[in-house]
């Protein structure tokens, strides 16, 4: 027995002496296991996220050569320039794109509020799923088939026409403007307002607006003092969403608009292809980037965060 | 400080990345004497349908050269296209279907190489006007070879406009407001500019794609006048048909293709080709690091026969630019040839303007007078926007 005790921790595997150190060393340091953990994932968003918005942000500093394509690594803010002057369309564009970013969010904030109100507190459990697969259902299909449906229905000879026809009225031309992107682009947005908005009043408690109606107050009133503030952060959430997919899309603007519809994006697009202009691109994509700086710290302040 | 260091580093490896389609690391200077053997396998950058099975799949079975394809939406899409897969980037692409908007733009970029014209046997046979153009042919070298070409027309719906337009007048009156529509390019300037030499020749433009900035901005101020009267700017083909399917636009700047397409789906449509009118004159470009350069020239031996060119006119609705497919085309639909206007004298082709990348040089006049491509799309940019 004594001669197999000094053995012992011979038969004891390399592999296994190797991994208790490591285990002892982790539990010593615990900042070595939250680098493990935190590490990949954080450089991932270093580098997919934060390394891509620097490398746009930089190569706007930049220029190109008109004449073979090739990138003039020569700092100059020309593009910034081009931009802000206001003999050039681009500042038209910007408000534009920003203009109709922020009529589709009010619009779906209009219209998500009482549709969200009476899912969360009016309808019975089973009329509520309904509701829920009537909101999501569009999201079932492709965002290219709802625009061309659009465009089907807002046509000259569309459905649209069709019923005002039926109904006596005079045809309407809304196919190619811009009150066909703001019609279409409320639509396709609205299940992202509609969700949040839910949400938040879904978690105000019955219990506030029974104490609102035992201090004396009526409906209207509860309404404006209880309901409107608990829920308006998931109106500014579900607004995030809206306005920053209205603010970055260009595919509606290329099928649904008319001759002055023209987006950041489509801006963006055009350049990319020609002459490779892409330091112009990324300036002109910068905007929308700081518009949105903008509208989070707005949005934080009022609460946003807390109901996503 | 290190930070920024690693910044550093990931900037230089995105203009790395950038710059290698412009550097020009060819794949050897001297052109190739003789087409070797295919390397099973061949990767097109094309306008939809221009390697349609009716005819490649011959190809495939001749040569075993297997066709894989990637549709372009527009001219922007193939260069960009190019510029990432095919050029320095990727080496992916063998061939592009390049028009005249596009061919000059790769050809400086550095994207397409060139091609020895004495091993494609039809190129011989080809009309003048298709053999050195200069949207593919620089100083003498080619980037390619032609291989369908088309005039851009008027279309109209012959129910609502009465009597028929007579020529590119009709898209700037504004008789028919509202009811108009251009493409969303901005080689449209160069019709505006075309429109300008015959209503306006004090402005003294002696070409179209050559513009200096006066003459520019006078077919800029045109353009933004012909802008209220438009329903919309069309960006891709099925765009404009659908608009004048449902009858949002009546009359407007297009490609046969489409009064093609209308008119199988029985719309009350019709064409005229005004002259002079600008045209448009594709070719089957080389990408530098082209990975099938057999196949490559197989393919560009094979589409110029004039057999293959008459079935791929009648499919697109476009043109040959070999003469000798007259004959195929008659075969394939009595009269045809005639109605794709290949059978016209060498004057009909004068006035036809076609395509070309806007460049900084003037062909008429000495020095870098004229306005590139750059001021172009921003000119554009400054109608549409």
């Amino acid at each position: 027995m004594a001669a197999e005790a000094p053995a012992l921790p011979q038969a004891d595997p390399p592999g296994r002496r190797v991994r208790l150190r490591l285990s002892a060393a982790v539990w010593r340091r615990p900042w070595i296991k939250g680098t493990g953990l935190l590490g990949p994932p954080a450089g991932a968003f270093l580098v997919v996220y934060v390394g891509a918005l620097g490398v746009l942000l930089l190569s706007s500093l930049w220029t190109v050569n008109a004449f073979t394509g090739e990138l003039v690594h020569h700092w100059s803010l020309a593009n910034y320039r081009l931009i802000f002057s206001t003999s050039e369309p681009y500042l038209r564009i910007a408000g534009r794109t920003i203009g109709i970013a922020a009529a589709v969010t009010v619009t779906d904030a209009v219209l998500a509020f009482p549709l969200g109100f009476f899912m969360a507190r009016v309808a019975p459990p089973r009329l509520r799923a309904v509701l829920f697969v009537l909101v999501l259902l569009p999201l079932w299909s492709s965002y290219l088939v709802r625009i061309y449906s659009w465009q089907t229905i807002l046509s000259h000879d569309g459905a649209l026409n069709w019923l005002l026809n039926g109904l006596g009225l005079p045809d309407q031309n809304i196919a190619y403007t811009n009150w066909a992107m703001w019609i279409v682009f409320s639509y396709v947005w609205l299940p992202f307002m509609v969700l949040p908005v839910y949400a938040a009043l879904e978690r105000i408690p019955e219990s506030y607006v029974e104490a609102s109606a035992d201090m004396g107050a009526r409906g209207a009133r509860t309404f404006r003092s209880v309901i409107l503030p608990l829920a308006l952060p998931g109106v500014v959430a579900g607004s995030i969403f809206t306005f920053s997919l209205t603010l970055g899309d260009f595919i509606t603007p290329l099928l649904i608009g008319g001759t002055n519809s023209s987006f950041i994006g489509n801006v963006v697009y055009e350049n990319i292809g020609i002459n490779a202009n892409v330091p112009f691109a990324a300036a002109f994509a910068a905007v929308p980037v700081m518009v949105m700086a903008v509208y989070l710290v707005v949005a934080r302040r009022l609460g946003a965060f807390e109901a996503l | 400080m290190r930070g920024i260091r690693r910044t550093h580093i990931l900037v230089a490896a995105f203009a790395a990345a950038l710059c290698v389609p412009a550097a020009g690391v060819g794949s050897g200077n001297g052109l190739p004497t003789s087409i070797g053997k295919g390397e099973g396998a061949l990767n097109l950058i094309e306008w939809p349908a221009y390697s349609d099975p009716s005819f490649a799949k011959k190809f495939e079975q001749q040569t075993g050269c297997i066709i894989h394809r990637k549709d372009a939406g527009s001219s922007n899409e193939m260069v960009a296209l190019m510029r990432t897969g095919g050029g320095g980037g990727g080496g992916q692409y063998d061939l592009v279907s390049a028009s005249g908007d596009a061919s000059l733009r790769l050809i400086y970029g550095g994207d397409v190489q060139p091609v020895n014209v004495d091993l494609i046997p039809s190129w011989k046979n080809f009309l003048p006007a298709f053999k050195s153009p200069p949207h593919n042919t620089v100083k003498g070298v080619h980037y390619g070879v032609s291989v369908q070409w088309g005039p851009n027309t008027l279309l109209y719906n012959t129910q609502k406009v009465k009597p028929a337009p007579t020529g590119w007048a009709s898209i700037y009156s504004g008789k028919y407001k509202g009811k108009l529509t251009v493409p969303n390019n901005p080689i449209q300037i160069a019709d505006a500019a075309l429109y300008l030499m015959q209503t306006k020749p004090s402005l003294g433009i002696k070409d179209p794609y050559e513009l200096t900035s006066g003459q520019l901005a006078a077919a800029v101020s045109l353009l933004k006048a012909q802008k209220p009267l438009l329903k919309r700017y069309w960006n891709y083909e099925a765009d404009e048909i659908t608009s004048f399917k449902n009858g949002d636009v009546w009359m407007g700047a297009g490609w046969p293709y489409q009064t093609l397409q209308l008119q199988k789906a029985k719309a009350p449509i019709k064409e005229i080709v005004p002259l002079p009118t600008t045209g448009w004159a594709d070719t089957w470009m080389l990408a530098k690091k082209a990975p099938h350069p057999n196949c490559a020239y197989k393919w560009m031996a094979y589409v110029t026969t004039p057999q293959v060119e008459a079935k791929q006119a009648l499919v697109f609705g476009e043109t040959p630019v070999n003469p000798l497919a007259c004959p195929y085309m008659n075969k394939l639909e009595a009269g045809s040839c005639a109605k794709y206007h290949l059978n016209e004298p060498a004057s009909y082709y004068a006035k036809i303007k076609f395509w070309k990348t806007p460049v900084p040089q003037c062909g008429w006049k000495p020095g870098n007078g004229c306005m590139d491509y750059n001021a172009w799309q921003q000119a554009w940019t400054q109608v549409t926007g």
